[in-house]
């Protein structure tokens, strides 16, 4: 999923700070399961701006919907019976989410409430962790299903490198050494000699190296 | 501070504990101050972010939420995580700029009726000290008469 995390509630705020009326939209999509701009935070996030604004003698008026996904045009027309009157509509839901509203109501003010941040998924409950750099290439069958472009440091095809000490990589104590990992991996399954083979460059084309990407399936495509 | 200010102070309490103590400190005619508004739960580990702020928005000058003592909980971690919550929005009131001092947690068991009154007081004393929300302040001009 998406992880993304609120912005500090003070930036929020000065994006809104000329607005009367407001909109908040979340998103019931990947950003609840991270719990960031989900029903529960946009309630939140609505409250707090309300208070905030009320201690500053400037109060906030808030309307709060929550999509069933913003990043798809059909979820977010709901919200046309809501903008008419708000001074701007502050989105909880990543960067997709965000763009998909502000072209639907192209006079709108829309700000994004979220900073996004990575595809990834949860270590344990409250802890995420990124997992894939959408390179667009994938070459986890290499690499016993340990993602090196984006859980190596370097992003590093045929690793360890030198800065790998006790299973760790040299940029934190905390980050584990991929290629450790992918080496352990690959002895436990019995197929180390995979890692002989010398990858050579990757071709970058097919990550956002070659300019924004879009994907089509025909087959699918209606009308 | 306005001597005759009267806070509106609501407590969560959890059914195994607090409100059960707070059954006890009645059947020992313990005296407690009256600005205390009692919300039975059945662990305080329901307590939501929303509920709190919501309180404050609605015109409590006080809030607390009372659990169970910590290793007791019925539902097992529901007051650790009762804990962590409240002092989560704890943390986001003060971002916003209200004193966070508004909002407390208490451990305490069902035979704590005497311990029940005590925080009553104690939370009283406090949000007396403090004066009204600022929330309130602002509502029809009128000090401490919230909603």
């Amino acid at each position: 999923m998406i992880i993304a995390q609120q912005k500090p509630i003070q930036e929020i705020a000065e994006m809104i700070k000329d607005c009367r009326k407001v909109l908040l939209v979340g998103c019931a999509g990947c950003v609840t399961v991270c719990l960031s701009g989900g029903e529960k935070e946009t309630e939140i996030l609505a409250s707090e701006l309300r208070i905030m604004r009320k201690l500053q003698d400037n109060p906030l008026e808030t309307v709060t919907f929550v999509c069933t996904r913003q990043c798809d045009p059909e979820y977010i027309t709901p919200l046309d019976n809501l903008v008419e009157d708000v001074d701007a509509i502050v989105s909880l839901a990543c960067g997709v989410g965000v763009q998909y509203v502000a072209e639907r109501f192209p006079t709108k003010w829309v700000l994004p409430a979220q900073n996004t941040n990575f595809i990834g998924g949860s270590i344990e409950h409250g802890i995420w962790e990124e997992r894939c750099g959408l390179c667009g290439n994938c070459i986890l069958h290499l690499t016993g299903g340990i993602c090196p472009i984006i859980r190596c440091s370097k992003s590093i095809l045929n690793g360890p490198c030198g800065g790998s000490q006790y299973g760790k990589c040299e940029v934190s104590k905390d980050t584990p050494c991929a290629w450790q990992l992918i080496y352990d991996r690959m002895q436990s399954l019995g197929k180390l000699d995979k890692l002989l083979e010398i990858q050579p460059p990757k071709d970058w084309s097919t990550a956002r190296h070659g300019g924004p990407r879009r994907a089509v399936r025909e087959d699918v495509i209606i009308g | 501070m306005a001597g005759d200010f009267e806070p509106k102070i609501v407590a969560f309490c959890c059914h195994y504990c607090a409100y059960s103590a707070a059954d006890l400190a009645g059947s020992m005619r313990l005296q407690y101050p009256t600005n205390i508004r009692i919300v039975e739960m059945t662990c305080s580990g329901n307590i939501d972010h929303r509920v709190i702020l919501n309180a404050f928005e609605e015109g409590a000058d006080g809030v607390y939420v009372a659990g169970c003592m910590e290793g007791d909980c019925h539902f097992l971690k529901g007051n650790y995580r009762a804990k962590k919550r409240v002092n989560h929005v704890k943390k986001l009131l003060e971002e916003i700029g209200f004193d966070s001092r508004r909002l407390e947690f208490y451990n305490l068991s069902a035979a704590m009726g005497p311990r029940f009154a005590e925080i009553a007081n104690e939370m009283t004393q406090r949000i007396k000290e403090l004066g009204p929300s600022p929330l309130n302040k602002k509502e029809n001009g009128k000090e401490g008469d919230g909603k």
